[in-house]
């Protein structure tokens, strides 16, 4: 701690001398890190102070907001064109004047493409888990076999499922399946084996049968790997939707709006399209998250303090 | 030494035998796959085929009919044995260079030089995404406002579909006035500039994994070591390089593997929207607009070829270094 150590003010000095060096060139950049280091001594302070609940929210939001500021600041003072990067506030100007638009694509793209492929394909992936568990032969020969799959770019399967089940969400739900089925197969295997042989030898005693055994030990120890699964597939889904409508597409959805107003240079439209996507993933995996913090609250990587 | 033969050689066929117990059930899964993909071609196929006949008013046996469905020139299902020979015809049957212009040039029908071409960027981006990663992660790790700021923002930023920012980054790049000032200064060389957006699309993808596999990594030692290197009066620096840097080294390397095959995820799809005319992902889309559906399958199983080589290539260094540091294997 001693050598290194750099005295209380040292950061603070470290921060304004490269403002005034900054505002020496260029003020437009002195300002950027004005507000850049103001709201970082901020955050610095609180995460550092404040333990409770409040700075959980706080620090982050803080930081979000800060990055948005020098969005807004940059495209201001610098007078970035509007193709390479509009500002937030245009952005956020599109989204109130097109939500009729951008929610008719949400509904496309999220509700019916990722969201009827996800469960499908984690569905499909934690019954054929059950069954590789019961079989010691399927666990030697489709684990590797998935763990290879896994690793591949299966988001190039779309054109060929566009081809098989047409222009509709079901092509796109297709693709949601193959890319979510063997991640989410290989967590299920793995949480399955998770209970010890001492638990389930218990169980045996009590002569308990396999579906006993299934619902009241193997499944409930099963729950974090589970979810950590199904986590990591709602980014997927989502990706795997937006891309598979980039080779065809009826005249709504995500993917196919951010296609046709790329063509037409309609930036800020892109990026409304972006923030939706955004808060849609956002919110499906803080929803996971959520269901997991609900039925998962034995396990010890859910404990608090 | 006899006695030590002696001992050896009951061990022999055992460790056959774990092998065959190991490489037999994958040989079956694989042979099961390839089985119910001919019968799921000859069956998708089927209905092109039977209309022909009804077309031409042949006469055709049930063998002819099936054996014409594995050989149709733009199947629905591409056999097994299709893909294969459109993968070997198209690499090893093709020049990788041929003259143009005067000069000699890569060849666009050689699948190898698509790959070269996907492969580079995918290179160059894991380097870009993992070295911030572990940038990212030492910060994290020893601040605890970057902690609480940082790392919310990192899981959000893989919730926004990689596809929607492509076109987005390729504009932007292409626009950048230092880039096109040193493609005019003839310092880069303008195929090098295509690569830098799809560099950074792929670095984008492969950042996260590494963040939190590192973190994972950096805060593995327990209290017990760290208290020992606080009796040792080590600073913080030397408490990073003598025992959080090591201990986070197989972590990393874990995080490295996912983090190399989302990269050529990045990489694929970037080429995707942005019309780039050479790629693995150019070759997929070339494929879908003009119904070569044998492409799409040779240019999907390149990628995956591709996909476990780097990821193989990984193992190996993972061995190697960890041998290096003392792991018993």
């Amino acid at each position: 701690m001693k050598a290194t150590a750099i005295p209380p003010w040292g950061l603070p000095a470290l921060g304004a001398a490269l403002i005034a060096l900054a505002a020496l060139t260029d003020t437009r950049l002195a300002l950027i890190l004005a507000v850049w280091f103001g709201a970082w001594a901020l955050n610095a302070t609180l995460a550092d102070r404040a333990r409770g609940r409040g700075s959980r929210f706080l620090v982050p939001l803080i930081f979000g907001v800060t990055l948005l500021a020098l969005w807004e600041m940059a495209v201001q003072l610098y007078d970035i064109s509007f193709v390479i990067l509009p500002a937030p506030s245009a952005i956020w100007a599109r989204m109130v004047t097109e939500t009729a638009t951008l929610w008719a694509d949400f509904q496309q793209t999220i509700l019916k493409g990722a969201l009827a492929g996800y469960i499908m394909g984690c569905g499909a992936a934690f019954l054929a888990a059950l069954a590789v568990d019961r079989s010691p032969f399927l666990q030697k020969g489709l684990l590797p076999v998935g763990n290879f799959i896994a690793a591949l770019p299966i988001v190039g399967t779309a054109p060929i499922f566009v081809m098989w089940f047409g222009f509709g969400w079901q092509s796109k739900s297709a693709v949601v399946v193959a890319m979510v089925f063997f991640p989410m197969l290989v967590n299920c295997v793995q949480g399955l084996k998770a209970s010890d042989q001492m638990q389930r030898d218990l169980m045996r005693t009590y002569a308990a049968s396999y579906g006993q055994t299934l619902v009241k030990l193997r499944l409930p120890t099963a729950m974090p790997f589970i979810f950590n699964g199904l986590k990591i597939c709602t980014t997927l889904a989502l990706i795997g939707a937006i891309v598979a409508e980039f080779f065809g597409s009826p005249t709504v959805g995500m993917g196919f709006r951010i296609k046709i107003e790329m063509g037409r240079l309609a930036m800020d439209m892109v990026w409304a399209e972006i923030a939706v996507a955004a808060l849609a993933g956002s919110g499906f995996y803080g929803l996971v998250a959520l269901i997991e913090k609900r039925l998962t609250f034995w396990h010890p990587s859910q404990r608090r303090g | 030494m006899s006695a030590l033969a002696d001992t050896a050689r009951p061990r022999a066929p055992g460790a056959l035998s774990a092998l065959a117990s190991a490489v037999l059930p994958v040989l079956t899964i694989v042979l099961a796959i390839v089985a119910i993909w001919y019968a799921a071609s000859v069956m998708m196929n089927r209905a092109w085929t039977l209309d022909q006949i009804a077309r031409q008013n042949l006469e055709m046996t049930t063998m002819e009919i099936v054996a014409a469905t594995m050989n149709q020139e733009r199947p629905v299902l591409p056999t097994p044995h299709q893909v294969f020979n459109e993968l070997w015809s198209t690499t090893a049957g093709e020049p990788i260079m041929r003259e143009r212009r005067g000069e000699m040039q890569g060849n666009p029908r050689n699948l190898i030089f698509h790959a070269y071409h996907t492969l580079w960027p995918t290179i160059l981006g894991f380097g870009i995404g993992s070295f911030l990663g572990i940038l990212l992660a030492v910060g994290i790790v020893h601040s605890r406002a970057m902690d609480m700021s940082v790392m919310p923002w990192a899981i959000a930023s893989q919730t926004i579909p990689i596809l929607a920012i492509a076109p987005i980054i390729v504009v932007v790049v292409s626009n950048l006035p230092a880039l096109n000032n040193a493609v005019d200064q003839g310092w880069i060389s303008e195929d090098t500039k295509l690569l830098v957006p799809k560099a950074l699309i792929s670095s984008y993808l492969s950042f996260f994994p590494v963040v939190v596999g590192m973190v994972a990594g950096l805060r593995s030692p327990n209290a017990m070591d760290l208290d020992l290197m606080r009796t040792w009066s080590a600073s913080r620096g030397q408490t990073f390089w003598k025992l959080r840097l090591p201990a986070s080294v197989p972590f990393l390397f874990t995080s490295l593997k996912v983090s190399i095959a989302a990269a050529l995820v990045g990489t694929i799809v970037a080429e995707l929207p942005t019309g780039a005319r050479f790629g693995l992902g150019a070759r997929l889309l070339t494929g879908s607009y003009y119904g070569q559906t044998i492409q799409i399958w040779s240019a999907l199983f390149m990628a995956a070829i591709c996909a476990a080589a780097l990821v193989i290539l990984l193992g190996a260094l993972e061995k190697l270094v960890l041998r290096r540091m003392g792991a018993r294997p």
